[in-house]
């Protein structure tokens, strides 16, 4: 627009003869704007990067954390009296024990163990001291003993889960003044937990079960992990990534080069670039409506949140492969076919293998939506409560499981702040494996990028 | 005008006997606008046959309309009749990639696969199923980058990208990879109009070798190309055919004052 009035008014008559030093009023004025529009951009790239930097530090900050986990390492008598009182060690009757019965083979170990290191701290007894342990904890021992019925009778060493306030003290979560308002507790619990760091029998070690454990109920935040959550998004992933890739490339392709070009293909291409655009939850409610009402798919099973996702992603992948089509230049189709390639052959041999890169792309940014896509996966039962890992698939395809996000947002809605340690964890976990499906995406751009 | 084209045309005209292709009535619509208005024009075998004309006359159209290129064109509609030995190539039974295979294209811009010179080439006899074994495909490779004239700069470098050729290259290669597929009719649309002089001279001197075993149809800006390498020359403006014959005729003695205009360089 300025350039514009600028001729008008060169062409109305410049003033001749001025030397190139002097800066005419508006040229100034032009440097100026210029000036002004470039301070901005360059200040909405700042206040971006800050935003960006203090969501990281935030996230890190609080999620760091969770990849580390405090243990209490010490040996446990298995007491063949208590866990196997037939004495025949039979399978049947070993899965008979529960979780009640070896409680006290803990407590008794513990007793035992500090009694040896000669830790005592006054105000715990055995029952208080016990509470340091996880409640996972005899599920954890109880494990150990079926896969392991030959060990009965003997001392083993195991590595047990501190419980989440112990965890939280070495955290800074939970301090001496906070535990004495804290019925789970108490102030002489933390000391006796520093004499026993002390002893060396409580360490913090990296937290490898939070990417294998499954979630774990309310009261102990130490032993919930995101081994189902990855295993649903990862066969989510694999379902989008089989169905999305195919239908969306094929319809593309179609309308690219086949269609003819009348009103129907129009309408039909306004519905996919506003239906990239539909909010999310309005796929959930279409998902639960026909996936489980009408087709009758199980609730909560990474079939239905797959066919869901897919939907969601079909149209990214369609408006990026017609991009990709389209980016190719005409005359590489006009020479296949001017030595007499057929339309498929011209297409198949030449341009998709052109517009490849272009539909990985915008295939891999798909998914990543797709991986961090929460809203549609509650309406289909995701959010579900799942301990068991879905089976292997294609059978483990309808399996309850959950999803990262919805992960990230179910911790966040529990009660205990250990929890939301974790679903910061969950968010550093999802992030990662965004920042990981973004770069390859963009490797593979760079690397097969041709030019002519 | 046209009156005067026809009676041209009959002067000189082609020996039945030696008509390759064919035009009757050719005339084109793009939509609603029409850019061919009743085309005449036959195409003699084994010689070269320049089409000229200012931009925008009908001249490419007419080109693209004789291995059917315009059918890509979604709104391109072509009435009247082409004919290939006799055979219209707009009846419906005809399938078009058969017609390709026999009449071959070679573009405006250099347009070579991004694949190496030997697949550029040796992609056409491969998906006609030309030949049987790997030997007679680089038989077929090597002589048809011989007959472009271009073997001898490729030979040791086969394996490389043809788009990392130069522009001459690159269109020599085209046309390499137009006769691989042993056309009968070879069309080509300004093919020199990319190159410089030197590429220019060599194209134009393949252009004359190649007239020996196959019949080919040039579009050209360029008066003295079309004086050089054509024998038969048609002029076209506003999408008719102005005037038609012999090239040397048509350059020393035109019948209509726009050709004398044009070929002289007085407008267009």
């Amino acid at each position: 627009m300025t350039d514009t009035s600028a001729d008008t008014v060169a062409a109305a008559g410049r003033p001749k003869a001025r030397s190139l030093y002097q800066v005419s009023a508006r040229t100034r004025k032009r440097h100026a704007s210029e000036t002004r529009f470039r301070m901005m951009g360059l200040a909405a790239v700042i206040f971006s990067i800050i935003a960006l930097l203090g969501l990281m530090t935030s996230i890190l900050s609080n999620g760091l954390s969770s990849f580390k986990q405090t243990y209490v390492t010490m040996e446990v008598f298995l007491d063949p009296a208590k866990l196997d009182k037939k004495g025949n060690r039979s399978p049947e009757d070993l899965a008979k024990i529960t979780t009640f019965t070896i409680q006290p083979l803990i407590q008794t170990a513990l007793a035992e163990t500090m009694e040896a290191r000669g830790i005592a701290v006054e105000g715990v007894n055995a029952k208080t001291a016990v509470e340091l342990i996880s409640k996972e904890a005899p599920a954890q021992l109880r494990h150990f003993v079926l896969a392991n019925p030959e060990l009965i009778g003997q001392s083993v060493r195991f590595e047990l889960l501190a419980s989440g306030r112990i965890d939280g003290y070495y955290k800074g979560r939970v301090t001496m003044e906070s535990a004495a308002l804290d019925r789970n507790i108490s102030p002489e619990q933390l000391t006796l937990a520093d004499e026993l760091k002390a002893a060396g029998l409580l360490e913090s070690r990296f937290n490898w079960s939070f990417f294998t454990a499954p979630d774990a109920s309310d009261t102990r935040p130490e032993a919930a992990g995101l081994g189902v959550a990855i295993l649903g998004s990862a066969y989510m992933m694999l379902i989008v990534l089989a169905l999305a890739l195919p239908i969306g490339v094929a319809a593309s392709i179609y309308l690219e080069e086949f269609a003819p070009q009348n009103r129907w293909t129009d309408l039909i291409e306004v519905n996919i670039a506003n239906l990239a655009a539909v909010p999310s939850i309005v796929f959930g409610i279409l998902g639960l409506a026909i996936f489980i009402n009408f087709v009758g798919l199980p609730q909560s099973a990474p079939i239905v949140g797959g066919l869901v996702l897919t939907l969601m992603t079909l149209p990214t992948i369609i408006i990026a492969t017609r991009a990709a089509l389209k980016a190719v230049p005409p005359s590489i189709k006009d020479a296949a076919l001017g030595i007499g390639a057929s339309k498929m052959q011209a297409i198949f041999h030449h341009v998709l293998p052109l517009a490849a890169p272009g539909i990985l792309t915008g295939t891999i940014i798909g998914l990543a939506q797709a991986l961090g896509e929460t809203a549609p996966l509650l309406l289909i039962g995701m959010v579900a409560f799942v301990r068991e890992y879905p089976g292997a698939p294609p059978e483990g395809f309808f399996d309850p499981a959950s999803a990262l996000p919805v992960q990230v947002y179910n911790w966040t809605q529990r009660g205990d702040p250990a929890f939301f340690e974790r679903a910061s964890g969950a968010i550093i976990v999802l992030l990662v494996f965004l920042v990981i499906m973004n770069t390859v995406a963009i490797l593979l751009r760079r690397r097969f990028e041709r030019r002519w | 005008m046209t009156e005067a084209a026809t009676e041209m045309a009959v002067d000189t005209a082609i020996k039945e006997s030696a008509i390759k292709m064919r035009g009757t009535d050719v005339s084109v619509f793009y939509g609603e606008k029409q850019a061919l208005f009743d085309v005449n024009l036959d195409v003699a075998r084994n010689s070269v046959t320049a089409l000229i004309g200012p931009s925008g006359c009908g001249k490419s159209t007419f080109l693209r309309c004789l291995n059917r290129m315009n059918d890509t064109i979604d709104i391109c509609r072509v009435t009247g009749e082409i004919t290939l030995e006799g055979e219209n190539i707009y009846d419906p039974k005809i399938d078009v990639v058969e017609l390709r295979a026999r009449v071959g294209m070679v573009f405006q811009k250099p347009n070579p696969f991004p694949k190496s010179i030997y697949e550029n080439v040796a992609y056409g006899p491969r998906i006609h199923g030309l030949t049987n074994s790997r030997a007679e495909l680089d038989e077929i490779v090597e002589s048809s980058l011989r007959k472009a004239a271009i073997w001898e700069e490729v030979k040791d470098r086969l394996h490389e990208p043809g788009t990392g050729l130069s522009g001459g290259q690159q269109q020599r290669l085209c046309i390499a990879r137009a006769i691989a597929v042993s056309p009968e009719v070879i069309l080509m649309d300004e093919p020199c109009s990319a190159l410089d002089p030197i590429a220019t001279a060599k194209v134009e001197e393949l252009i004359d070798e190649l007239r020996g075993n196959f019949t080919i149809v040039i579009v050209t800006h360029s008066m003295q190309q079309a004086a050089r390498v054509s024998q038969r020359t048609a002029m076209f403006h506003l999408g008719k055919l102005v005037e038609e014959g012999v090239t040397d005729k048509m350059f020393t003695n035109p019948e209509t004052k726009l050709t004398q205009d044009y070929i002289t360089g007085r407008f267009g």
